[in-house]
């Protein structure tokens, strides 16, 4: 219980240190410079409190309970010597996290509104909700395979930018045959999924894997699956455009 | 009440992360779970916050950004009826003050700065690579803003800035290349994401002749590029003045 306590301590500290920069900026244009009072300030200062618990328990929760876990689990599976499950395990993690990755609820919900109000989806609470879930599985998919593709880049040794350089070449095409009111969401989603749960997970699986091999290094090796996560859901998101 | 209907509608989005690993340890790897109470009370940690942090969004976070940028756009506060781009100056301050300092604060950041440190045998330093990198967010949501106000098309920005990007990877040490691609993603956590889509979307539905559909998206893509070339361009720099 302690322990608990702890890390409840250390990461309500942290989620301060987060959130502590933003209120100052948004509190010093609003007092020196629009110099108005914030309307509906009581809500706001009870919005921002739970935002600082939630961002605390989540984080607090994430690391007792789900990464130690992820990361035994991750080790397994690179010494258990099976690609097969090794792979299985790569995508599931990627798949996975994204589901569970708050700031891309955030925006998908948001994507499928202004979508509903432009008249791309029908206006109704069904059709947004379908829409937001849509996106997001589109996004976890593509973060699945890219975590099995980082994984296949490290056991092969291949350098990062013979992926990433093709990547941005393939959303460069895919781009000018995409609707136009997709690209801005596509382009986004990119950075909304490498967030809280993504990107511890996702790391420890590609150091861990990078440390066991050998002549590979963890640290030019193990990096880098991030940046994959961060490119492919901006392709699976553009596809899904065009075929809806 | 909103809270324990966030709170229900949280485990379904929690379901898979934790399912797969329970199957994966018990059925694949066969293992008991180490710390059976401890994981339990994690699960619950995270289901609650979770539901708290999407209640929170939902009532500051999104409300504050669409308000930022509607009160710093309206014709009221910058005393004029005709505007012009740099008429907007404010909203570009304001998105510049905003992802510097949400960016420094950035604990992932510190932990990618420290490994650069380390990859590149201290000739980069954490603390010049923070601030390279948060001045590289801060340019990208500010010229993001603009793009915003005078409605060019997101692609044309990004496409360059791609371009800029393979160019700079072709002359940077290979050793920083990964941890340059990965900064993009590290910079944009679970606050500023939904702080800066919300801007985004204030200002296009704000601003006369822009369409939230096609101009509210993208400012996220500019804060997850400009790391990526500010530490490609860092450790390139620093590479040269130690040769």
């Amino acid at each position: 219980m302690d322990e608990v306590l702890r890390r409840l301590a250390n990461n309500l500290l942290e989620s301060c240190k987060d959130l502590l920069p933003i209120v100052l900026v948004v509190a010093f244009f609003q007092i020196i410079v629009l110099k108005q009072a914030i309307p509906e300030l009581g809500v706001i200062l009870l919005g921002t409190l739970s935002i600082l618990l939630g961002l605390t328990f989540f984080v607090s929760g994430l690391r007792l309970g789900l990464f130690p876990i992820g990361e035994n689990l991750a080790h397994s599976f690179v010494n258990k010597g099976s690609l097969f499950w090794l792979l299985l395990f790569a995508f599931a993690l990627g798949f996975g996290s994204s589901i569970a990755e708050p700031a891309l609820m955030a925006v998908s919900q948001e994507a499928a509104i202004v979508a509903s109000i432009g008249g791309i989806i029908e206006n109704n609470e069904l059709a947004i909700n379908k829409y937001s879930l849509e996106l997001r599985l589109t996004v976890a998919l593509a973060v699945g395979l890219s975590v099995m593709l980082g994984v296949v880049r490290i056991l092969k040794g291949w350098p990062l930018q013979w992926l990433i350089i093709p990547g941005y070449v393939l959303v460069m095409v895919i781009t000018f045959v995409s609707p136009d009111w997709i690209v801005g969401v596509a382009y986004d989603s990119g950075g909304v999924t490498t967030s809280t749960v993504t990107v511890p997970l996702v790391t420890a699986l590609g150091v861990g894997l990078a440390s066991s091999i050998r002549g590979r290094n963890p640290l030019t090796d193990g990096f880098g699956m991030i940046a994959i996560c961060a490119l492919s859901p901006i392709i699976a998101v553009l596809i899904f455009g065009i075929v809806l | 009440m909103i809270i324990l209907e966030s709170f229900i509608s949280m485990f379904w989005d929690i379901a898979p992360i934790i399912g797969m690993i329970l199957i994966f340890q018990l059925f694949i790897i066969k293992e008991k779970i180490p710390n059976l109470t401890q994981t339990l009370v994690g699960i619950f940690m995270v289901w609650v916050g979770l539901a708290l942090f999407i209640v929170g969004l939902e009532k500051a976070l999104f409300p504050i950004g669409k308000m930022m940028a509607t009160q710093l756009t309206s014709p009221d506060f910058l005393g004029k009826t005709q505007l012009n781009w740099n008429d907007y100056y404010w909203v570009y301050l304001f998105a510049a003050s905003m992802g510097f300092s949400a960016t420094i604060a950035e604990p992932s950041l510190l932990a990618v700065s420290i490994k650069a440190n380390e990859v590149s045998g201290n000739s980069i330093r954490v603390w010049p690579l923070r601030i390279t990198i948060a001045l590289g967010v801060a340019i990208g949501i500010a010229l993001g803003s603009y793009r915003i106000v005078v409605g060019l098309p997101l692609h044309y920005f990004i496409i360059a800035g791609y371009g800029i990007v393979i160019v700079q990877t072709f002359f940077a040490p290979k050793q920083i290349i990964a941890l340059a691609y990965d900064s993009g993603g590290v910079t944009t956590s679970s606050v500023t994401v939904p702080l800066v889509a919300a801007l985004g979307l204030g200002l296009a539905s704000t601003i006369e002749g822009r369409n939230p559909l096609i101009d509210g998206f993208g400012l996220i893509a500019f804060a997850s590029l400009f790391p990526i070339m500010g530490v490609l361009a860092y450790a390139q720099i620093k590479h040269l003045i130690n040769k």
